[in-house]
């Protein structure tokens, strides 16, 4: 496997994408710097922007990474490599590169600005690991979909959907079923709600950790109690760490029955 | 050496193979024949894993190949389209594939044999359609393996380059080898092979050497003997 992915992440960085990706987070990070002054201000602004984008470029760069390099996968898959080593090496290759993409982009310009001598400094920590689950989460996710669909127009439309899903349309019926449902004791359901999409699993962990839980109101509140404690907190992760293996583990048990 | 029991593949709605029995344990140059969509490429993509059958079972040297990768370290394979990571040039390809089996390989006489050189550094997605095949067999025959696939290898080659995978499989041959070669070119099979397995509608139609093709057939050359077999079936 870890032959696949080194061929996989030195295609990828010598592709030009990837460094598109790394200018705009780094021309983001400067800018938002430069017009807040203030790294807690930026930390928020970035929040809203890596919350949204993150998994976007996540789903666009897996599906394209998979049916880009369909001649590579079939070459290897005459010669005497696992299957699953194939589609894992591959899908690695992706998700590290994106990640490492996200955390040099970011990390340079808060790093000029003095992010050591911060206070934010665990709060832009929180924001960067957050950063690298919803790359996994949706690179995975992303594989999923292209293994499933021989057709490449198909595929995307599907990728591009489930983004759509996660980032807008998840919380529109969230909160009309919120409202819907006002006279029935809310907190599991929320709670529920919230652990099934990771876009706002993050979010949540974010806000949580920059205090401004005010903002979230009555379920604001509910979370607060919730994941406030350490246990809590825990918890959320392990829920971000089993959106990452879930997809995982069908690629795996998919790309074993998969005719080329 | 590769025994086939009772295999069956269907993609959807069309049923590619039905019951293909097939036993090939002597060496030499095994001949796959059979119409387009005979079902020629899914019994090689079988035997590769490539394709996971239905049902029946596949063994290499008596052993199963379901689930398993190791084996394929006893094959070398030629793919009838030559499709490339476009971005890589034909240095770093063959180093990849180096890499990934763990082996040294000749590639540089079949390079020098085939007059690759001045390509070497240029991107796969470069080549003519004939230089990506002339790669293709350098990356299929630089490695020594007892088995070799060639799913139809003539596909753009230029007579020379023709004459020199003639000597090539034959020299193959001559180490032991069993090499199987699917082809819609009869004049090539009916010079390289020793046995003719003949695929039609999904089954083995006919397996023997080509006199015996002959004289059942009641024809006299191989072409329209072949002919024969198709239009039998369609009568």
């Amino acid at each position: 496997m870890f032959k696949i992915l080194k061929y996989s992440f030195f295609d990828l960085i010598r592709s030009r994408w990837s460094y598109v990706y790394l200018f705009f987070y780094l021309a983001l990070g400067f800018v938002l710097l430069f017009l807040n002054n203030d790294l807690s201000k930026a930390v928020i602004t970035l929040m809203n922007v890596i919350i949204i984008l993150v998994p976007l470029i996540g789903t666009i760069f897996g599906v394209m990474y998979y049916y880009d390099s369909k001649e590579f996968t079939e070459l290897l898959l005459a010669q005497p490599v696992k299957r699953a080593s194939i589609f894992l090496g591959q899908y690695l290759g992706v998700a590290i590169s994106l990640s490492l993409s996200l955390l040099i982009g970011l990390g340079l310009p808060f790093i000029l600005y003095g992010l050591f001598q911060s206070s934010a400094i665990w709060d832009f920590v929180l924001l960067l690991v957050t950063g690298t689950f919803l790359t996994l989460i949706f690179t995975g996710l992303a594989f999923n979909i292209a293994l499933y669909n021989e057709n490449k127009i198909k595929g995307f439309s599907y990728a591009i959907l489930l983004w759509l899903f996660m980032a807008v349309i998840y919380d529109g019926l969230f909160l009309m079923s919120l409202i819907l449902l006002e006279e029935y004791p809310l907190d599991t359901f929320s709670i529920g709600a919230t652990l099934f999409n990771p876009i706002d699993l993050s979010r949540i962990l974010i806000l949580l950790k920059l205090d401004i839980s005010a903002l979230l109101g009555y379920t604001g509140a509910v979370f607060q109690k919730f994941f406030g404690t350490g246990l809590g907190f825990l918890m959320a992760l392990s829920a971000l760490a089993l959106w990452v293996a879930l997809p995982l583990l069908n690629i795996y048990r998919k790309s074993r029955k998969k005719d080329f | 050496m590769i025994h086939i029991e009772n295999l069956y593949k269907s993609f959807g709605k069309n049923k590619v193979l039905e019951g293909i029995d097939l036993s090939i344990s002597e060496k030499g140059i095994f001949a796959i024949l059979g119409p387009n969509g005979s079902g020629k490429t899914t019994l090689i993509k079988s035997i590769l894993g490539m394709v996971i059958p239905d049902s029946g079972t596949i063994s290499l040297n008596g052993n199963s190949i379901k689930n398993k990768w190791n084996y394929r370290n006893e094959i070398d394979y030629l793919p009838q389209i030559a499709n490339f990571p476009s971005n890589l040039t034909v240095q770093e390809l063959v180093k990849m594939i180096k890499d990934l089996r763990n082996l040294h390989g000749e590639d540089k006489q079949l390079i020098e044999l085939f007059k690759l050189s001045p390509f070497l550094n240029k991107k796969l997605s470069n080549l003519s359609g004939g230089t990506k095949q002339k790669v293709n067999l350098v990356l299929t025959l630089m490695f020594d393996s007892p088995l070799i696939i060639l799913d139809e290898p003539t596909t753009g080659l230029d007579p020379i380059a023709l004459l020199h995978l003639k000597n090539l499989i034959l020299q193959e041959k001559a180490k032991g080898k069993t090499i199987l070669i699917t082809s819609h070119i009869m004049s090539f099979v009916e010079e390289m092979a020793d046995q003719i397995v003949f695929l039609l509608e999904g089954k083995v139609y006919f397996k023997g050497d080509i006199k015996t093709l002959l004289t059942q057939t009641n024809e006299p050359n191989f072409e329209r003997a072949i002919a024969n077999l198709l239009t039998e079936q369609n009568v």
